[in-house]
């Protein structure tokens, strides 16, 4: 045999070698990334089984109780729909107004470097921290006491940077072209923004509301730190009366709980049966929040698919 | 937009523009507000982190802060050293990043450099459902999951530990640094690619030499990313990592976190005022100035590795 064919053969090993190398890494990630998948799934079966003998009409209209099998979420997922309500109220007009300014009319200048830091810097806050700050500002400064009002708007700086970020990529979409056309009409700032820009980016800045409420809706350490109590056995004050005026803020003022604290509560003891109410209430906190990621997801889908530039 | 009608005068339409600029210039000083509450929650979170601690310090020193390796603010007999705490989030924060970091940038290579269109596509949006489960739902998982199956392969380990947290705080933050060290190796340009193809190189060599060097900035953004988070992760470490404060680096032990002991602290009755009330807001300004530190070296790493093309 040559000394060439020698060397031929060596570096068809060599090749050989670093393909299987190659193809061994697909399998690694593929493996990995199926394992990362299997665990969401493997997580959502374990509190479907585990909390199966729970679900039923009286889990949904019973209020917690001592007795694990007729303990019910009702307060709990009242709490969090009267919350997240307050929430939205104030994440969704703040957080759409702050990213229509740093995106259409920030000039490019210090104070906007500040603000846009701050935004980036807030995102990465951990979520306890909120709770200090409206245990301090909320809490006692303002007054508002363990409220819905201090939960809500505890949640509504939580999420105002995801809403922001949401909302300036939605409006950054929008072709330059558009709004020229509109001030060539003589459309003012803000009527190129209202008319024109903001419908055109609807679909994205719902998509970053409903992401930013379903990370909101699973949040239990700011809520916990705010003083939230886990067993109410009352509901807040219904905002609609029989007679004059008809609307009532009351509930704003009321204590609560919502449904991550509930879990939190049931899982925390010792007592193995509430741990099945627990894994009732988790099953149906993770069906909200994976059902609410995946219409953002349609949402995003549909809009994209709707506008052609 | 409203025309003029024909015949409007050309004072009646030199009014109409006129109320048209003022209307303008009032919304855009509300967005600008609108903007400036990121500005102001900064602000505020550091107002009322210092302004809580500040009473607390003045019978607390700064040296027995740091160094008294007992933290029993709510005993008889109380010590106040921050250090057992701070052991119990770094232990938790360091299994977690040994989990996700590997996993994470695996699947983000994978997912870059070997995944058909097709694959991405439809992988990330279900990587990112990974990240929105409510976090005391993992808090589950760790506890009546991991922990047993754990126990089953170290049979001293103690119902509370810090490495089934740990491990399941990397479940939850791998979406976070895949998702990002992706974005950050899909913007290495693909001439790149093809030079390093060009010399004979297979994918993998072509994505561990020359595509992870390239990102090397936005990979460690990714990572302190992912670092931040697990430092901040509070439900998970409440329940599955015990709340006993406990100095000690092994992670098969139970011990307290900086962010479970402010839980612990608010499920109790927490008079205004009071030592306990005090002691959360110290341990927040803590957790939030081990969160800027980290940011803060991430900042100049990433600075230090940034490839400008």
């Amino acid at each position: 045999m040559s000394a060439s064919r020698v060397v031929d053969q060596k570096i068809e090993q060599s090749v050989r070698r670093r393909k299987l190398f190659d193809q061994a890494f697909v399998l690694v990630g593929m493996a990995i990334l199926f394992a990362s998948l299997l665990t969401l799934a493997l997580l959502f079966a374990k509190l479907v089984h585990d909390g199966a003998g729970r679900f039923g009409w009286d889990f949904f209209t019973n209020f917690p109780s001592r007795n694990a099998g007729r303990a019910g979420i009702l307060s709990a997922w009242v709490g969090t729909c009267l919350v997240m309500l307050v929430t939205v109220a104030v994440a969704m007009p703040i957080g759409v107004a702050a990213a229509i300014y740093l995106e259409e009319y920030a000039p490019k200048n210090w104070l906007t470097a500040i603000i846009e830091i701050n935004v980036t810097n807030l995102a990465g806050v951990p979520s306890i921290i909120y709770g200090l700050l409206a245990l301090g500002l909320f809490v006692y400064k303002f007054g508002l006491g363990e409220s819905i009002a201090a939960a809500g708007l505890t949640l509504a700086l939580l999420i105002l940077p995801i809403v922001i970020v949401a909302t300036r990529e939605a409006l950054r979409a929008v072709p330059r072209a558009i709004r020229e056309a509109a001030y060539a009409l003589g459309a003012t700032h803000w009527e190129v923004t209202a008319h024109h820009v903001l419908p055109y980016s609807t679909g994205g800045i719902l998509t970053g509301m409903i992401i930013g409420l379903s990370r909101a809706i699973g949040e239990t350490a700011p809520i916990i730190t705010i003083g939230a109590l886990a067993f109410i056995a009352f509901l807040p004050t219904p905002p609609v009366h029989a007679e004059f005026p008809f609307v009532s803020f009351a509930w704003l003022n009321d204590p609560f709980t919502v449904m991550p604290i509930q879990m939190f509560n049931w899982l925390s003891r010792p007592d193995q049966a509430f741990q099945v109410n627990a894994a009732a209430a988790g099953a149906i906190l993770l069906c909200m929040t994976l059902l609410m990621n995946g219409v953002a997801i349609y949402v995003r889908y549909r809009f994209r698919k709707k506008i052609n530039w | 937009m409203s025309f003029a009608p024909a015949g409007a005068s050309m004072l009646e339409l030199q009014r109409r523009l006129r109320v048209r600029k003022i209307r303008d210039r009032f919304v855009e000083s509300f967005l600008l507000l609108a903007a400036l509450l990121a500005v102001f929650t900064t602000a505020a979170i550091v107002y009322i982190l210092v302004s809580e601690s500040v009473p607390f310090f003045a019978h607390v020193s700064l040296v027995d802060f740091f160094t008294d390796r007992l933290w029993t603010p709510m005993f008889d007999q109380p010590h106040f050293g921050i250090m057992p705490l701070v052991a119990g989030t770094l232990v938790t924060t360091f299994v977690a990043l040994c989990l996700a970091i590997p996993c994470g940038t695996i699947i983000a290579i994978y997912l870059s450099e070997f995944a058909p269109y097709k694959v991405r596509e439809l992988v990330k949006p279900a990587l990112e459902l990974l990240g929105a489960v409510p976090t005391v739902v993992y808090g589950y998982f760790a506890l009546l999951v991991v922990t047993p199956f754990l126990q089953r392969l170290i049979p001293s380990l103690p119902g509370f530990n810090m490495l089934s947290a740990g491990l399941v705080i990397g479940i939850m933050i791998i979406p976070y640094v895949a998702s990002v060290s992706e974005d950050a190796m899909r913007a290495v340009p693909n001439y790149m690619r093809e030079g390093s193809y060009a010399m004979g190189a297979t994918r993998i060599q072509t994505a561990v030499r020359v595509v992870v060097p390239g990102a090397l900035s936005g990979i460690a953004a990714a990572y302190i990313l992912g670092i931040s988070r697990a430092i901040g992760e509070t439900m998970v470490v409440a329940v599955a990592a015990g709340l006993q404060p406990n100095l000690t680096w092994n992670p098969l032990e139970s011990a307290a976190t900086i962010t479970s002991f402010i839980v612990q602290v608010s499920l109790g009755d927490l008079p205004h005022g009071s030592v306990g009330y005090q002691s959360i807001f110290a341990a927040g300004l803590v957790l939030m100035i081990t969160t800027l530190l980290f940011n803060i070296a991430g900042f100049f790493l990433t600075r230090r590795f940034r490839e400008v093309y």
